[in-house]
């Protein structure tokens, strides 16, 4: 990158002991991060112009809102799995939960038609964050750790909506047994874009503010970074990560929602599959899956680019069958990627130490 | 120190602000605490002085909410108060400096230090500007040029201590407790650390200091509290004692009959170590060990002792540089063509890198002879059986059987386990890396007698360790690593506190390139 940064405002040289680690340190790191982001907008860039020059097609406007439908619902479970991945914990019951709300918000509909939208939305939102309490009291309270813990629940929550459905008689909802108030949110747009993705933009928007600007979000991060170092600290390490594990569950319970809103066919095998890819979007969006790094816009930018290629490869001319293919290699390069940068840094920042 | 330790009369001097009186704390079976008594006055710096597992530390957490006493109180300002958790201990006004940085690697500088006490703007969002200013200021009057905005990964192990020590004052506290913050320091800023203690005592604060450096107890501490064996001892002016009487109360017995070190005749050189280098972590390391020798590798935590062995071994790689076994070149990076070569690596952390927990005595002492035991690639239980027993007897384990899992056993007994486990092999170079550490006295020094006995029987032995005790007591010679050099190599009769201690903080006369 040739491009100069901008520096906050010079720094008063007023400090009386030789500089010894460096201004620069900051600048380096921040030009690493950016390098990160920069880097997944550099490859959706790259496969968007190497698509549209075999198919012109790729960049009309239905096609376009399509996959911002598409990607939106993945985009709210990434951005909720990044707060729990920052602090060194997974949620891989993301998918079932998703499910469960999306029958449940049909549910409602099915039973009370008149049900406001917001209210529906509410009710999926609350159905997840009970899911997500139950996952984060488990890893927080009992100590077990939640790639276990939410293993189970995946199963768990799945086998719940399963025998909800078969037990209530009411194995598939249909678009024609929901109210169309709420369907037209599936279609709708806002200066062109669609509603649903607006929503995300939203969510990943509060989220990332959270995370930079308040303790709680810092003390997430420092959660992930170093939890003896947390404790140490007097962080609230269980509260904070219970909370974490709530609002991830509520907004896979929103996206239960907005897959209810964009596909209206709802049966028990909604979202199946999910929780993985979710991780990969956060992954190749360079959130460190041990914690401590990683933003919410990387997590968004990964999500994005993950259901282009899914979206791109049939335009290729490519069979849909080599999207996991192509994922899994993108995942192998994010993280290829984060290793060299993460080298480079350390050489950097130990050569400074060195030569003071 | 040019000028003579006269302890200053503290001013508003009285005042007890936290007690404790008549600790207790176990853990397991292990008592670290047992009836420990400690009084920290208003305005007064107090130090704390023991042998390394006396338990200074455990007192330390105590004061810190970390742990909570089994018995006795915690008394603050007279009042009986319970420490739940280091957030309340912080509430009280206790600041603590660890021995072991405790950083966040991730964040930046600024926010480690105000990590749950960010500086806000309206409606609780982080003052990022404040932050830094704060932390620059906070910089400025510690003296240190480090960027507020740069993350703590990466940082030398002093810089790390420095950003402690700023965490702890800006908390403007009422009571600091310094544990062996001096250990990674080098002399500028222990200078100004003691400065800026000072300042704190004059405004009324009560310092807790932990140091083995007994010129900095005598410099600083107005009062001084000797420790032994998870007890108090004794609580005295600082004025009133001496260093030898201190001494005394911290062993409680002849430091000489602690470590039975026989004299040998040093053989043939066996490990040849020339110019091993490691940008960044060590550089231009040369040394000779001779068989029947036992050479310590002294110096401060995160020196690179640590890496210097580990690369010997081929568990680290190395950037330049040779290591010869009997003459032969090694591979480097290669630990099974070091094993091969003769040498045994017991390493500093017997939990996590030299024991598998869960299995048993047998299996453990016979790890590394798996296939020297197998018969056609199937291992024979009678034959583990058999060796394990040989080397347990001769180590003397106490096992209740072989076939315990190794987690059951005293740490000293699984440090015996490991030290079977490589001895097993035959090796003719012995490395041990912190070889008694968390190990109970009589356990230890029967690990010491046995180094020494196979010293006598022609092993070379490498003794990586931070007792400084251990050290004098146990090398021929003793080679001093600073900032990832090797800047001294004393032999037994040169060797004491001081010499050690100064080459070790980079005070000393420096041979430029290492010795041999």
């Amino acid at each position: 990158m040739s491009a100069p940064l901008t520096k906050p405002a010079p720094l008063p040289e007023e400090l009386a002991a030789p500089e010894r680690s460096g201004r620069r340190g900051a600048a380096l790191v921040q030009r690493l991060v950016l390098a990160r982001e920069l880097g997944i907008l550099a490859a959706l860039v790259l496969l968007v112009v190497v698509t549209v020059i075999a198919n012109p097609r790729f960049l009309s406007g239905q096609n376009v809102r399509d996959l911002l439908l598409s990607a939106a619902i993945l985009t709210v479970l990434a951005a909720g799995q990044t707060m729990v991945i920052i602090t060194r914990n997974v949620d891989l019951s993301v998918g079932s939960v998703l499910g469960l709300s999306a029958y449940a918000s049909g549910t409602l509909m099915v039973v009370a038609p008149g049900t406001p939208v917001v209210v529906v939305v509410l009710a999926g939102m609350a159905v997840g964050a009970v899911c997500g309490l139950l996952n984060g009291a488990i890893v927080a309270v009992a100590g077990v750790p939640s790639l276990v813990v939410t293993l189970g629940t995946l199963y768990a929550f799945r086998g719940l909506d399963s025998l909800w459905a078969s037990s209530s008689d009411r194995l598939q909802i249909n678009a024609a047994d929901l109210p169309s108030g709420f369907k037209s949110l599936g279609g709708a747009r806002l200066l062109g874009v669609p509603v649903l993705f607006l929503v995300a933009v939203v969510v990943v928007v509060l989220v990332g503010y959270h995370l930079r600007t308040f303790r709680s979000g810092r003390e997430l991060y420092g959660i992930g970074s170093a939890p003896e170092a947390a404790r140490l600290s007097g962080i609230p390490v269980g509260k904070r990560v219970l909370t974490a594990f709530v609002v991830n569950g509520a907004l896979a319970g929103l996206a239960g929602v907005l897959y209810a809103a964009r596909f209206q066919t709802l049966d028990t095998t909604a979202g199946t599959g999910q929780e993985l890819f979710v991780v990969a979007a956060a992954v190749v969006g360079g959130v460190a899956i041990f914690g401590g790094s990683g933003s919410v816009y990387g997590a968004a930018l990964g999500a994005l680019l993950l259901t282009t290629i899914g979206t791109a490869l049939p335009q290729l001319g490519l069979d849909p069958f080599w999207r996991d293919a192509a994922v899994g290699a993108l995942i192998l390069g994010a993280i290829a990627l984060d290793r060299a940068l993460q080298l480079r840094l350390a050489a950097r920042l130990r050569g400074r130490n060195a030569r003071r | 120190m040019d000028h003579a330790p006269v302890p200053s009369a503290p001013p508003a001097a009285g005042q007890v602000v936290l007690a404790l009186e008549d600790v207790g704390k176990s853990f397991g079976a292990v008592a670290a605490l047992r009836g420990a008594r400690l009084e920290l006055r208003a305005g007064e710096a107090h130090a704390l002085v023991g042998e390394n597992g006396a338990g200074k530390s455990t007192l330390v957490k105590v004061l810190a909410g970390v742990h909570g006493p089994d018995t006795g109180r915690v008394l603050l300002d007279g009042q009986p108060v319970t420490l739940a958790d280091p957030a309340a201990a912080r509430a009280a006004g206790i600041a603590v400096i660890y021995q072991e940085p405790t950083l966040f690697p991730d964040l930046s500088v600024a926010e480690n230090i105000f990590m749950g006490r960010q500086p806000l703007l309206s409606g609780r969002r982080i003052d990022r500007r404040g932050l830094a200013e704060r932390c620059r200021a906070l910089f400025e009057r510690l003296g240190v040029a480090l960027d507020p905005d740069r993350p703590a990964r990466g940082l030398s192990i002093a810089d790390q201590q420095m950003v402690e020590i700023a965490k702890a004052l800006s908390f403007d506290a009422r009571v600091l407790v310094m544990d062996e913050p001096t250990a990674a320091l080098s002399g500028v800023e222990v200078e100004r650390l003691f400065a800026v203690a000072r300042s704190l005592r004059a405004s009324g604060a009560a310092v807790l200091f932990i140091s083995h450096r007994f010129d900095e107890v005598f410099d600083l501490c107005d009062r001084i509290t000797v420790m032994r064996d998870g007890q108090w001892v004794s609580t005295d002016l600082a004025r009133d004692l001496t260093v030898d009487q201190v001494v005394r109360r911290m062993v409680g017995r002849e430091v000489s009959s602690l470590f039975p070190k026989t004299e040998v005749a040093p053989g043939e050189v066996v490990l040849e170590v020339r110019g091993l280098t490691r940008r960044g972590v060590f550089s231009d390391v040369s040394f000779d060990v001779r068989a029947g020798e036992i050479v310590a590798l002294a110096g401060l935590v995160g020196a690179g002792r640590s890496e210097i062995v580990r690369a010997v071994f081929g568990i680290d790689p190395y950037d330049a540089g040779s290591v010869r076994v009997s003459g032969k070149a090694l591979r480097k990076g290669d630990p099974a063509a070091a094993m091969a070569a003769g040498i045994a690596l017991v390493p500093e952390d017997r939990r996590q890198q030299g024991l598998v927990m869960e299995l048993s005595v047998e299996r453990n002492a016979t790890l590394t002879r798996r296939w020297k035991l197998a018969r056609g690639g199937l291992l024979s239980s009678r034959a583990e059986r058999a060796s394990a027993a040989e080397w347990s007897q001769r180590l003397q384990v106490k096992a209740g059987k072989l076939s315990d899992p190794v987690s059951t056993l005293s740490g000293g007994n699984q440090q015996k386990v490991v030290l079977a486990k490589w001895l097993s092999t035959e090796p003719t170079v012995l490395v041990v890396d912190e070889p008694t550490r968390g190990i109970d006295v009589g356990t230890k020094s029967e690990v010491h007698r046995l180094l020494s006995q196979l010293a006598a029987e022609g092993l070379a032995v490498v003794m990586v360790s931070s007792e400084l005790p251990e050290v004098l007591g146990m090398a021929d010679r003793v080679l001093v690593v600073s900032e990832g050099r090797l800047v001294d190599d004393i032999p037994r009769a040169r060797a004491d506190e001081d010499s050690v201690m100064l080459a070790a903080t980079g005070q000393g006369a420096v041979a430029p390139g290492g010795v041999r």
